[in-house]
């Protein structure tokens, strides 16, 4: 708040104008998919002829939408699942130890996130098909999505690290408290929720990736966003798809938002002004 | 002699080129309230940390009691640590905190929970076990990482310059307060410190470090009244050094001598001189500045003989235009010969700027 009142009037109304303007572009189309998922005209039309719920049902007994949901939250479960372990223990391991050519590690780490979905994506299926010589199967895509989700576990724990320093742990010894009880009782909850925070996150990139999905996925694996992308120019599946995106909506906006809570108040209780 | 509680012998410890600290023998009694003293990077820190177990020495040994405890990791000693920044859990109530080193050491519920409570009584925070630590004032911050601390009944608890980031009046009270703790529980406290007024407050014995070696180490009155350096005799308190040609003149002998501000006095030039001359140090000068200090006025005398001296004086009259006018004028300061302090070794010119 101490911020915006260093900001003159107008330039505070400008502000304000166009955070709105963006925040309705980006919004209004989202809102009018979920709109569109209670059209009773199935293409569309504007304004909408009626209200039904009648996609909702068709979605709901959907095989293939239900299939292809399942197979997305195994797929982010696990590759989430991954970049904890991963993530974790590549900042832990950074930050313990200064060795010539750490910060080239942190980069390369970190670089996976930046990197085209699509490079990424045909290096894997080479990797994989042709230099390996494994099929392509859900375990390929978890490994391939975990590479860039490593990154949200690592950059947040990283960062909690750089915040928390190491007198704590040090306290923890000094009182009598041996490296695992350490862990345990100190450096693990206040790591807590960085950890659920870059799982969130992960979980997130994981479940609406596409570009490296289609590249490592076997024909017959489809997770949510190839089976949206699959029935979106099938006629008598356009409105279905219109509920399934309606419902990505919802859900991806929960963890987002649980993450954003979560690391704005650990952040005021541990950094201890 | 007092059973001995910590022993230094031969410790270094060398960070790169750097030695920290530089083949250092020291011995702490039991009981004693010990104060480290010195400039930022002269070592002091670093000694602490050694105790504690965080830094490994590059040599020598150190021994808690008659256990040697060199190669021990910090969790295996029996000593605890007020750190500098408190490090309070920010995650744990501030009985959790307290408790903490019982929980560790598997100390049943009960009897951890009554030994935390009675601790925070100590440091006058009863009543406080279920605040957060963020709820909490420094000052108050700093009671609970010292109650922590003192929980666990350890044979030595380590200080880290834990009253560096109070204001001035709570520090003093601060100061008070734990030298009455010190006394009530009666464990070796081992403080380290920049803050000379502090040490001098606190301590039965001071060590004043300066580049990773002990320069003195003495009672508060040994080491304000018989500084063994210039180095000492510039870091504790002000004072004035006369070498060379000038103590020659001033003096009337060859030597590094020290005289403390306040026990030079000042006066017009016309004044005579006392007839028992003999046990007085006279030195004619002008006064080049008059600094108002509230308490007391110092002012700094540029002597014939070539050195300024500093003077200082309580502020008992009721106004000081008198002292302020005294600016360009000319003065004579008188000195007891006996108030004359003077050191053993030649002066490092280097360490005056130190």
């Amino acid at each position: 708040m101490a911020q915006t009142k260093t900001l003159s009037r107008g330039l505070r109304g400008t502000l304000g104008a166009f955070t709105a303007v963006v925040l309705v572009f980006i919004y209004v189309p989202l809102l009018l998919v979920l709109l569109n998922s209670f059209n009773t005209d199935n293409t569309f039309g504007w304004p909408p002829p009626g209200l039904t719920l009648h996609w909702w049902k068709v979605a709901w007994e959907s095989q293939g939408a239900r299939d292809a949901l399942w197979t997305s939250v195994k797929v982010a479960c696990a590759a989430t699942v991954v970049a904890l372990l991963l993530g974790t223990l590549a900042a832990m391991a950074l930050r313990r130890t200064r060795f010539f050519g750490r910060n080239v590690v942190s980069l390369l780490i970190i670089l996976p996130i930046a990197l085209p979905g699509i490079v990424t994506g045909l290096a894997f299926q080479n990797e994989f098909s042709t230099i390996l010589g494994i099929g392509l199967s859900l375990w390929t895509v978890i490994i391939a999505h975990a590479t860039f989700c490593i990154v949200t576990v690592f950059n947040n724990v990283q960062a909690r690290f750089q915040r928390l320093g190491t007198s704590f742990e040090q306290a923890s010894m000094d009182l009598g408290a041996g490296r695992w009880t350490t862990y345990r009782l100190v450096t693990f909850p206040m790591l807590r929720s960085a950890l659920l925070a870059g799982a969130l996150l992960s979980f997130g990139l994981s479940f609406d990736e596409i570009v490296v999905t289609t590249f490592t996925a076997s024909p017959h694996d489809q997770t949510l966003p190839l089976w949206i992308l699959n029935n979106l120019f099938r006629p008598n599946q356009a409105p279905v798809v219109n509920v399934v995106a309606a419902v990505l909506v919802v859900l991806s906006a929960v963890p987002i938002y649980l993450a954003q809570r979560l690391s704005g108040s650990q952040a005021e209780a541990i950094n201890i002004p | 002699m007092t059973a001995t509680a910590i022993s230094l012998r031969g410790v270094s410890k060398h960070f790169g080129p750097v030695r920290a600290v530089d083949e250092l023998d020291l011995e702490i009694a039991d009981g004693e309230f010990f104060s480290m003293l010195g400039p930022s990077g002269s070592g002091k820190t670093t000694v602490l940390r050694l105790i504690a177990g965080f830094e490994d020495p590059t040599a020598g040994t150190i021994l808690l009691g008659e256990d040697d405890v060199t190669r021990r990791p910090a969790f295996a000693r029996d000593v605890n640590t007020v750190f500098q920044d408190y490090a309070i859990f920010p995650h744990m109530t501030v009985l959790q905190n307290v408790e903490y080193g019982l929980r560790v050491k598997k100390v049943a519920k009960a009897e951890r929970r009554q030994r935390a409570t009675e601790a925070l009584e100590t440091v006058r925070l009863g009543g406080y076990g279920e605040r957060r630590p963020h709820q909490l004032s420094g000052g108050q911050r700093q009671r609970v990482a010292l109650a922590r601390a003192l929980v666990n009944r350890p044979k030595v608890l380590l200080l880290d310059e834990p009253l560096g980031a109070l204001d001035l009046k709570l520090r003093r009270e601060m100061q008070i307060e734990l030298k009455e703790i010190q006394r009530e529980v009666g464990i070796t406290f081992v403080f380290v410190t920049h803050d000379q007024e502090e040490a001098l407050t606190m301590s039965d014995r001071i060590a004043v470090f300066n580049e990773g070696r002990i320069e003195q180490l003495a009672t508060p009155v040994e080491l304000y009244d018989q500084p063994a350096s210039a180095f000492v005799a510039g870091f504790v308190g002000t004072s004035n050094l006369l070498h060379g040609e000038a103590a020659r003149q001033v003096v009337g002998e060859d030597g590094t001598f020290v005289i403390r501000p306040e026990k030079v006095g000042l006066g017009p030039e016309s004044q005579d001189v006392p007839a028992d001359a003999a046990g007085l140090c006279v030195a004619p000068g002008v006064v080049r500045e008059v600094v108002y200090l509230g308490a007391s006025t110092s002012t700094v005398v540029e002597l014939d003989a070539g050195p300024t001296m500093t003077v200082s004086h309580p502020n008992t009259d009721t106004t000081i235009d008198a002292a302020l006018e005294r600016r360009e004028q000319r003065v004579v300061l008188t000195w007891r010969r006996d108030h004359l302090v003077r050191l053993a070794e030649p002066v490092a010119t280097e360490k005056e700027t130190a």
